[in-house]
């Protein structure tokens, strides 16, 4: 073996004329990007103010970019599958061989789930969680901040996996025995442990930064049972992540020794039980599911609340219904493989629970219901997300529902039915929350508006593009298709794989229209700043700030005492009060650790995908000298003084002032 | 202005401050919950796999308790005595807190060597993790387990080293708090090998 393992030039791709295109597309778009940098002289401005940066506002920023490009990769997976099997009907074989598309598929399903819906969350909860609490940020700043890097040292890694080598070709659940040795002796299967590895510890550090910041930071006055909706469903997401996500970091670890040390966990002989990672891997995988939707149910009610300016129906109810999906979606996920032939009973109770998430779910969307009746529903754009959610998801959940109960799920397994269910809930219901948050919360972060002729465009894209590409495939599911064909010889299907994939054009055309939505807006912000801080006549904290907030969120910790703690403040005349002086605010210093660690771990990664074995050691330890210089640092604090956060303050009312 | 000086302020900037301790404290125990189901995963997974030996050895042929049990004994003793260098650390005695947690950092090498002794021995005799999904499970489980204890002594060593340099700084007692938290809860889940994995196997 030579010094680089098993990495050769072999590993580049340059026969495949679809890789090299895209090669060529992202060099050239880097060079431009770099170009600008340069040439604004924002290199600088990008080290200190964003990279290093340990404020949770930025952050979310940063998880929230990450996100949308790799919606546009996941995207372009999408697209291409759609296009291999309209094209791949009666013989043809279409433009997308087995080994390339099984990979597509594979990158898909892992970069939405994994590298697209999770930053996506966890930057709207970075961003928001700590202003809603009345806190300065999150309890740990800097494991924030490497939490973010882990997360994008793993996303690095899959999309390394494009031009060096190739990716998994096991669906993005990766079952052995093929994605054992065995039967995928490739980096393929490497590449996914070692991006979901990395990235999952991310997680579970963010997960317990933000418990302990909702439960030891929040503002005096506010009681748990105060704490706003969105905060709480990502309390339980959180719950949710610091339960599951050990469990995949553990399923992972043995898939690896399978892999690497020739364990017995998983292979199909030595004793090995393949049905083993399954359960294991869904004991995370299906509150994963939650983790996603949840905090997107707390997102729609912050949204139904404000535009119909009224108080949320059932604010507690609503946090116990949330709680009670949490603990509830800990026990059903063997509904995920019913046909692995467990009694009766067992995959009896497993129907049964599922069935029972219905409950709290529509009590969530009675609680909406009840919020918007006798309301003044102000129609605006994360209005509308949430009004085609609500239907769309309530779709969603009555085939989930249907897929719960064992008999028909033999039927239906594996089939595009289940595909279909799936995207409809998670389309639906998480991505769908996520753009509404995205339009909500986006004039707070930047300080500007965003242009509502283009997000009306893009939703109405969206939806109607959602139903023409996705009701097809429950038809294809009934009519007996099953996920993951490469191509197909039966005419009856024809039809519907043309109009998914004319579907699949019109979300395209939605995702455009929110490019450009973000272009205009950016061109345009000049006329559309948002210069009191409060857009929408918001309920909670965080519009008691400034667009975009002051960077220690509050000069003075204010005091709560009614769940819509900004509402109150605004009715007994407390906002915007001008003090006449202030304290000097302690903060914490931004640091290059995060990114350093994170580099070294992610090189130790890539040093094992290809087992490079110096490269592997010489990442670990890298990673863990940067630890340590991190932990022996003294200087990490630094004082902001009374009469900066004076100036910043009255800038800030002053601008109110003037509306 | 002053008013609100009293209550909020303070409480909040305590995690910026160079002694953040309860927030340090608390954050660490849910961290080593979640290491905690970890850990139960892998449990889970001796649970299910640990009669399939493919035709090789059992736990009966291969655990000797009598070594298993002094190997327990010195990682129980290292509990306590890091309980002593606790009590030391709390008086701000600094000979004191170092000399204990010598004492168990010896008993925690000495637990570490000898699972490198049994693991070495097991292998030279055919027994590896290759050998079953049996000991695949065993080797993963207790290996866990000795990489915990592997990472608490080299976390020890970089205190005991700053305890040398700089004393009792505002951090140190928070740090020595945090690993003693580890420390103890890798006692606990140790009971929970013992029990399962050499008791419940050489029955």
């Amino acid at each position: 073996m030579s010094i680089l393992g098993k990495l050769s030039l072999d590993a580049i791709p340059y026969h495949e004329p679809i890789l090299v295109t895209t090669f060529c597309v992202i060099v050239v778009g880097a060079l431009a990007l770099a170009y600008l940098l340069i040439k604004y002289n924002l290199l600088g401005v990008l080290w200190r103010d964003w990279i290093t940066s340990i404020d949770h506002k930025r952050l979310g920023v940063m998880y929230i970019v990450l996100a949308l490009i790799m919606l546009l990769r996941g995207f372009s997976d999408a697209i291409m599958m759609r296009l291999q099997l309209a094209l791949a009907t009666n013989g043809d074989p279409g433009y997308l061989p087995p080994h390339h598309y099984d990979q597509v598929f594979t990158a898909h399903g892992v970069i939405m789930i994994i590298f697209m819906a999770m930053p996506f969350m966890i930057g709207l909860m970075n961003i928001v969680v700590p202003l809603q609490v009345g806190a300065r940020d999150v309890a740990f700043p800097f494991l924030n901040n490497l939490s973010f890097w882990l997360t994008a040292g793993g996303a690095i890694l899959i999309n390394i996996s494009l031009f060096v080598g190739e990716f998994a070709k096991t669906g993005w659940v990766a079952y052995p025995p093929l994605a054992g040795l065995q039967f995928s002796p490739d980096v393929g299967v490497d590449y996914y442990i070692w991006a979901l590895q990395i990235s999952g510890i991310g997680t579970t550090l963010t997960a317990v930064n933000f418990l302990v910041t909702v439960f030891k930071m929040r503002a005096p006055g506010m009681k748990l049972m105060d704490m706003p909706i969105f905060t709480w469903t990502c309390t339980w997401a959180n719950i949710l992540i610091a339960a599951s996500f050990p469990i995949l970091t553990a399923v992972l670890a043995m898939l690896t020794l399978d892999r690497y040390l020739d364990f017995h966990f998983f292979t199909n002989d030595g004793g090995g039980n393949s049905m083993m990672y399954i359960n294991l891997f869904w004991a995370w995988g299906h509150p994963e599911v939650y983790i996603l939707v949840l905090p997107a149910f707390g997102i729609f009610s912050e949204v139904v609340s404000t535009f119909t300016g009224k108080r949320l129906f059932g604010h507690k109810s609503m946090i116990w219904a949330s709680g009670a999906i949490a603990i509830l979606g800990f026990i059903v996920w063997l509904h995920h493989f019913f046909t692995m032939g467990s009694s009766a009973n067992v995959n009896a109770f497993f129907g049964v629970a599922t069935m029972v998430i219905s409950v709290p779910t529509g009590v969530k969307l009675f609680n909406w219901l009840f919020t918007m009746y006798r309301g003044r529903l102000r129609v605006t754009v994360p209005v509308l997300w949430t009004l085609g959610f609500m239907v769309t998801f309530t779709i969603g959940g009555m085939t989930g529902v249907l897929l719960a109960v064992p008999g028909a799920d033999y039927v239906l397994h594996n089939s595009l039915f289940l595909i279909a269910h799936f995207h409809n809930t998670i389309i639906g219901g998480a991505v769908f929350g996520y753009l509404a948050g995205f339009a909500f919360w986006f004039p707070k972060v930047m300080g500007f508006h965003l242009n509502v002729k283009l997000g009306k465009a893009a939703f109405w894209c969206w939806l109607i593009g959602f139903f023409m590409a996705f009701m097809p495939l429950y038809v294809l599911g009934f009519l007996g298709m099953t996920r993951r064909l490469n191509h197909t010889d039966n005419p009856d299907w024809n039809i519907w794989l043309y109009i998914a994939l004319v579907g699949a054009f019109i979300i395209m055309a939605g995702i455009i229209c929110q490019l450009l939505q973000l272009y205009v807006s950016f061109r345009d912000r000049a006329q559309n700043l948002d210069t009191t801080g409060d857009p929408w006549n918001g309920h909670t904290l965080e519009w008691s700030t400034a667009s975009p907030p002051q960077y220690y969120n509050f000069a003075k910790i204010p005091t709560i005492s009614d769940i819509d703690a900004f509402t109150d403040m605004k009715e007994k005349g407390e906002a915007y009060t001008r003090h006449e002086s202030y304290e000097a605010i302690h903060m914490p210093k931004n640091t290059a650790s995060g990114i350093l660690i994170s580099g070294c771990i992610t090189l130790m990664g890539f040093a094992l995908i290809w087992h490079i074995w110096w490269l592997a050691a010489l990442g670990l330890f890298g990673g863990f000298v940067s630890l340590v210089l991190r932990a022996y640092t003294k200087d990490v604090d630094y004082y902001v003084q009374p009469d900066e956060v004076a100036r910043i303050e009255n800038a800030h009312l002053d601008s109110v002032a003037k509306g | 202005m002053s008013t609100t000086h009293l209550n909020t302020h303070d409480a909040h900037d305590e995690h910026h401050d160079h002694d953040p301790a309860p927030h340090n404290v608390f954050g660490f125990w849910l961290y080593l919950m979640t290491d905690c189901l970890l850990f139960a995963s892998v449990f889970a997974t001796y649970a299910v796999l640990f009669m399939n030996t493919a035709g090789g050895v059992s736990g009966k042929d291969i655990f000797e308790l009598d070594f298993v049990a002094y190997e327990t004994a010195a990682l129980l003793l290292s509990s306590i005595t890091y309980g002593f260098a606790m009590i030391c650390a709390h008086n701000k005695n600094k000979k004191g807190t170092l000399s204990w947690l010598s004492v168990t950092f010896l008993l925690g090498a000495i637990f570490i060597a000898m699972e490198i002794y049994e693991f070495h021995h097991l292998i030279v005799h055919g027994n590896g993790p290759q050998a079953s999904a049996f000991l695949s499970a065993f080797f993963a489980l207790v290996g866990t387990h000795g990489l915990h204890v592997t990472a608490g002594l080299i976390w020890m060593a970089i205190l005991m080293i700053e305890l040398v340099v700089s004393g009792f700084g505002s951090r140190t007692v928070t740090r020595l708090s945090c690993l003693s938290l580890f420390w103890h809860f890798l006692d606990v889940v140790w009971i929970c090998v013992f029990t399962v994995v050499y008791l419940m196997g050489a029955i």
